[in-house]
């Protein structure tokens, strides 16, 4: 079990993980957009979908599980990553200057806590209704939690919409280096493939960004309203 | 032309240092950056002040001693090329420009813009060899090379030691040497029986010098004076995975 520590211990193994837990988080948050664009599709779609996962716990569970573990895992080798990387430098240049890297790749650090501290407060308001309780005990016509008019609600308030709308921006800057950066830490790298290499992380971050923000706005503009009988 | 130089003073390893500011006048803009300190320093030396200490030997970009940030870069603006090798034409009359060593907790500064770089000799000692008895040199074409393999491994040899990855590297890590030397060795046949035991230990070496780690900002590929390619580092870190993870 000797090597298991080592490797974990050393900078290229620990970054392993990241990338590992990385890929992990990734492969949710494409899901998580998909299952929530189905609000475009209505009230019955939503509350049936969100009805499905609910009556499989199993599932549910195992996911969140994995899902859980490979957060804290993220976090915890990143924040043990950076602290490593800023003693490696101890005194900073007066001439600060970086020749092509852009600005998401050398802010990671402040784009994942400030998305850590957006999932923090996204799942005290839709999965633990702490912050709106009076949204999370709605129920529709067909007895099922009503989770479209609880988003719906949740995004008339424009301050609401707002920290939503800034940490999927923030989430997008993130991923924008992170998953074109993943490929590297896995070891692939090849003329024949760069240019994709290359272009996925801006490619995806840009789905990622605008179909997520497509339900925010849709709310604000009123593109997606109540259902009739929810006040 | 005439320049303000904001140079790193430092007198020792313990002394905290500081930017101080020269004015060098009448600069001739044939003359190599270089050339052009050690102009400013004979005028110090004439006035009875410290010259500043810089790394050099060679002049001819190939030995990597001339180590030094200007204006924030390693080696300067020009891509592919030494500190030794630009030429004052680079700059315009009046330019403000910020001289400085490299900055790393694993390269400390001995003096001015002189930094300790035998981390990278440790490195090397570590693994960064072919220890087979090969007794007499045998002929050259007796072990077949593909040519793709070899020109991989003659880039990856370019490599001078320099330092400038480390100090372009916002984490200050050592990747894109360690990776260079990994993969000059591990493209040819020579390299392969210590191929595993090499990677092992030369990353742990450069774990315990304290470089930083990667997070694949790629400002070393560009700031390499060898234009050595991070598809090295891609490879280090399979290899040292793969090590890892077999047996
Ligand atoms: C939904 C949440 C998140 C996703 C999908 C995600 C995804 C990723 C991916 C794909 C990478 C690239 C791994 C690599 O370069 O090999 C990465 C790196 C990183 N992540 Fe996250 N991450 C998330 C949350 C966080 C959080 C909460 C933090 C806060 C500590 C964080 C901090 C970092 C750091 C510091 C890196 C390394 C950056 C680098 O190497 O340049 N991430 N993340
Ligand atoms: S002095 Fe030898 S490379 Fe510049």
């Amino acid at each position: 079990m000797s090597w298991v520590r080592k490797t974990v211990a050393s900078t290229i193994g620990a970054k392993f993980i990241v990338a590992l837990t990385g890929i992990v988080l990734v492969g949710f948050v494409i899901g998580h957009m998909l299952g929530n664009l189905q609000i475009f599709l209505g009230q019955d779609a939503l509350n049936n979908y969100a009805q499905m996962l609910h009556n499989t716990p199993a599932l549910l569970w195992s996911a969140r599980l994995v899902l859980i573990l490979s957060f804290f895992a993220h976090i915890g080798f990143t924040i043990k990553l950076t602290r490593q990387n800023r003693l490696a430098r101890p005194q900073t240049y007066a001439y600060q200057q970086s020749i092509q890297a852009p600005t998401s790749s050398r802010t990671m650090i402040f784009s994942g806590l400030l998305v850590l501290s957006f999932v923090i407060y996204h799942l005290l308001h839709f999965t633990l209704g702490v912050t709106h309780p009076e949204h999370k005990s709605l129920v529709d016509s067909m007895g099922r939690p009503d989770v479209y008019s609880m988003v719906v609600l949740g995004f008339q308030n424009i301050w609401v919409s707002l920290s939503y709308i800034v940490a999927i921006i923030l989430l997008g800057l993130h991923l924008s280096h992170g998953v074109s950066s993943l490929w590297q830490t896995l070891g692939l790298n090849h003329v024949k493939y760069n240019t994709f290499i290359k272009a996925s992380g801006p490619v995806l971050a840009l789905t990622l960004v605008a179909g997520n923000l497509s339900m925010p706005v849709a709310v604000l503009l009123g593109f997606l309203s109540l259902p009739l009988g929810v006040v | 032309m005439n320049l303000t130089l904001k140079v790193w003073r430092q007198s020792g390893p313990q002394d905290k240092g500081k930017i101080v500011d020269y004015a060098v006048k009448d600069i001739n803009s044939h003359m190599s950056f270089l050339e052009m300190l050690d102009v400013l320093n004979e005028e110090l030396i004439a006035k009875g002040e410290e010259p500043i200490a810089f790394d050099h030997d060679c002049r001819e970009g190939i030995c990597g001693s001339c180590s030094m940030m200007i204006d924030g870069i390693p080696h300067g603006p020009d891509r592919g090329t030494t500190a030794c090798q630009l030429h004052m034409r680079r700059f315009k009359d009046g330019d403000v420009v910020y001289v400085e060593p490299w900055q790393a907790k694993a390269f400390p500064v001995i003096k001015d813009l002189v930094v300790d770089r035998s981390a990278f000799d440790r490195i090397i000692q570590s693994g960064g060899f072919v220890s087979i008895n090969t007794g007499n040199a045998q002929d050259a074409n007796a072990l077949p090379v593909n040519k793709d393999s070899a020109e991989a491994a003659f880039d990856a040899a370019a490599c001078i030691g320099c330092g400038a990855c480390v100090a372009a590297c916002p984490n200050a890590s050592a990747m894109l040497f360690v990776a260079a030397k990994v993969s000059h060795l591990g493209k040819l046949p020579q390299g392969q029986p210590e191929r595993a035991k090499r990677v092992q230990s030369m990353v742990s070496t450069m774990d315990t010098e304290g470089f930083g780690s990667c997070t694949n900002t790629f400002e070393c590929e560009a700031a390499c004076p060898k234009e050595i390619s991070v598809t090295n580092i891609a490879q280090m870190n399979r290899d040292y995975m793969q090590s890892s993870l077999g047996d």
